[in-house]
């Protein structure tokens, strides 16, 4: 996510060795912290089953008297609703834990023990927490995506793989960088809570094909808030729907969203006044 | 004659900090246009700390010790003037300084919370680039200094505060930095996990020749730790020096309970030309400049018929205390 082998502000040259060292010890860490209360990693889990029942139900109700959306079949929209579970089950493992906490970090001032640490900060703030109950989701959204292959017929060979595996890591990366964005700003406004469940409820919409919205809508979601390439894109290339200006488009905005992410959020930091004592 | 450590020259600080008007008309109008002024809080400070020295910030609420704490540790940009800790910029935050610096604050944990101390120590010691073996021997070593074993096994949220203090202390000492900044460590404590943590920081000092930096309510953990200190006041420096040429300042007289073994020497004593506090029967309360002591006690066992004397050293959280809420007092 950003964190490349490259100098950084106030740390120096990363040594990839020592942060894997500390990832180990981060899923450590936060395995044992959540597996310390059973019943709401039960609760997870099963939150995680109905969620997906029930978006598919919702799905086949607006298939129910149209054979298609968008030019979109029921089978292949099942593939936008496989990626956006695995997205979703990414945001629910790693961004929703760590990226609202920061909002915390910066309210209470603990921000400070982070930013004291030998450790490039952002890494720490990103990834130091993960919730286990949404790897399920992430496999449910595979598993998912496994019958889409079987019921669209599709061929899956080394280019499939390949061109799947970037448009999806791309998307998990713009995913990141915009929430990261928004929970930077709280070193100005303090409160952003909202602001990052405005951006959950777009990754909604990022289930349905952009093509079933309006001209102005997509410009919207493509242009402002890149939900489009979230999900759209790599179900594109699932079908081998996807012209290759298009993915390579994605793989610009993502390189762009990750510099600018990372750089205002150094930017942000010379704004950090740490929370009154 | 050991070197500086901590290099501070005309050190200024400002923040933006905006005020709203009571009431909902108030309210209001601070949504749509919040009115914002610069006020400055530190103003102009200059300071050097040697390798080894402990020194305590004295100042009241909003004087801003811990501004200054945390420009010189890194985390606060300093508007201007230019600090040098060990060497290097704090803003800068590199690897090799936060290597040698720590900062404890008593109000603030970074142990997690869910899990027992001793997994956070781990982490810490990874962060810190310390392999697995090393880390076992330091944290062995800072348990047995800090008398605490068990606790480390259990979870954070379940330990008393003081327990909690102990492992947080650990948490930050993990890497065995040289300089140790700490804002008010002992706030919340009772009396006994206060004094352990003094006790435990005298020894840290005495043992690495660590600098510490210490802002503190508790004028003990002052007065028992420090011999060095800087009063803050209205972000400016009021006095930078000993404690004791402080105390002595601040209360240049001593009182004496003389008790005689009767009146009648006690109405002598009254008339003696002494400086009368109180007078009950035959206890008088004396008052005595700190430079004749030694002679008035000399004068008053040869010439008064005693039957016991106290002397009663000034109540140094008073002093200070008073001086620091009255923000007129001329150094």
């Amino acid at each position: 996510m950003g964190f490349g082998n490259k100098k950084i502000y106030g740390h120096g040259i990363m040594n990839p060795r020592k942060y894997l060292r500390v990832y180990t010890k981060f899923l450590h860490t936060s395995l044992a912290s959540e597996l310390e209360y059973k019943t709401n990693i039960l609760i997870d889990l099963i939150t995680s089953i109905l969620s997906l029942i029930g978006s598919i139900f919702l799905l086949s109700i607006f298939f129910q008297n149209n054979k298609s959306i968008g030019g979109w079949e029921f089978e292949q929209a099942l593939i936008i609703q496989g990626i956006y579970t695995i997205l979703n089950g990414i945001t629910n493992t790693w961004f929703n834990p760590n990226l609202t906490e920061i909002v915390k970090h910066i309210r209470e001032g603990t921000l400070d023990f982070v930013l004291l640490k030998p450790i490039d900060s952002q890494f720490y703030i990103s990834l130091k927490k993960i919730t286990p109950s949404g790897f399920l989701e992430i496999l449910l959204g595979f598993c998912l995506l496994l019958y889409c292959i079987k019921i669209n017929q599709i061929t899956i060979n080394f280019s499939f793989l390949t061109l799947f595996l970037i448009t999806i890591i791309c998307s998990i990366c713009i995913l990141y960088s915009l929430w990261f964005f928004i929970s930077t700003t709280t070193i100005w406004f303090v409160k952003t809570w909202n602001a990052t469940e405005v951006l959950r409820s777009f990754l909604y919409i990022g289930r349905f094909p952009l093509n079933s919205f309006t001209f102005s809508l997509q410009i919207f979601f493509s242009v402002f808030i890149p939900i489009a390439f979230i999900t759209t894109i790599p179900s594109e290339v699932f079908l081998g729907l996807s012209q290759f200006w298009k993915i390579m488009l994605e793989v610009f905005v993502t390189i762009v969203f990750l510099f600018s992410s990372r750089k205002f959020w150094l930017f942000a930091l010379k704004f950090y006044s740490s929370a009154s004592s | 004659m050991s070197k500086n450590i901590i290099d501070v020259k005309n050190l200024s600080k400002s923040f933006y900090i905006s005020s709203k008007e009571p009431g909902l008309k108030g309210t209001i109008k601070h949504f749509f246009r919040r009115k914002s002024t610069s006020l400055k809080v530190i103003k102009n400070v200059s300071f050097e700390i040697k390798e080894g020295e402990i020194v305590g910030f004295l100042g009241a609420n909003g004087a801003g010790k811990t501004t200054i704490l945390k420009m010189l540790c890194g985390l606060i940009y300093p508007s201007e003037g230019s600090i040098l800790v060990s060497g290097y910029l704090p803003f800068k935050r590199k690897e090799n300084f936060l290597k040698k610096i720590t900062l404890i604050m008593g109000q603030k944990q970074q142990l997690i919370w869910d899990l027992p101390p001793i997994e956070s120590l781990y982490l810490n010691a990874s962060i810190y680039d310390i392999d697995k073996f090393e880390a076992k021997r330091r944290i062995k070593k800072l348990s047995e200094m800090l008398e605490i074993s068990d606790e480390l096994f259990i979870p954070v949220r379940k330990l008393s505060l003081g327990q909690r203090m102990k492992s947080e202390l650990m948490a930050a000492l993990i890497h065995e930095p040289n300089i140790l900044f700490l804002d008010e460590p002992t706030l919340g404590l009772d009396i006994n996990a206060q004094r352990n943590l003094r006790k435990f920081l005298e020894k840290y000092n005495k043992e690495t020749n660590a600098t510490i930096c210490l802002t503190s309510h508790y004028m003990k953990d002052i007065t028992s730790l420090c011999k060095r200190v800087i009063c803050v006041q209205n972000g400016s420096i009021s006095y930078d020096g000993k404690l004791d040429q402080l105390l002595k300042k601040l209360s240049p007289v001593k009182e004496i309970l003389v008790v005689c073994r009767s009146e009648e020497d006690a109405k002598r004593l009254e008339t003696s030309g002494f400086s009368i506090k109180n007078k009950a029967k035959n206890e008088i309360t004396i008052q005595i400049k700190n430079d004749s002591i030694t002679s008035s006690l000399r004068t008053i066992i040869n010439n008064f018929d005693i039957e016991d004397l106290y002397v009663n050293e000034p109540p140094i959280d008073e002093i200070i205390g008073k001086v620091l809420i009255k923000n007129d007092y001329d150094f």
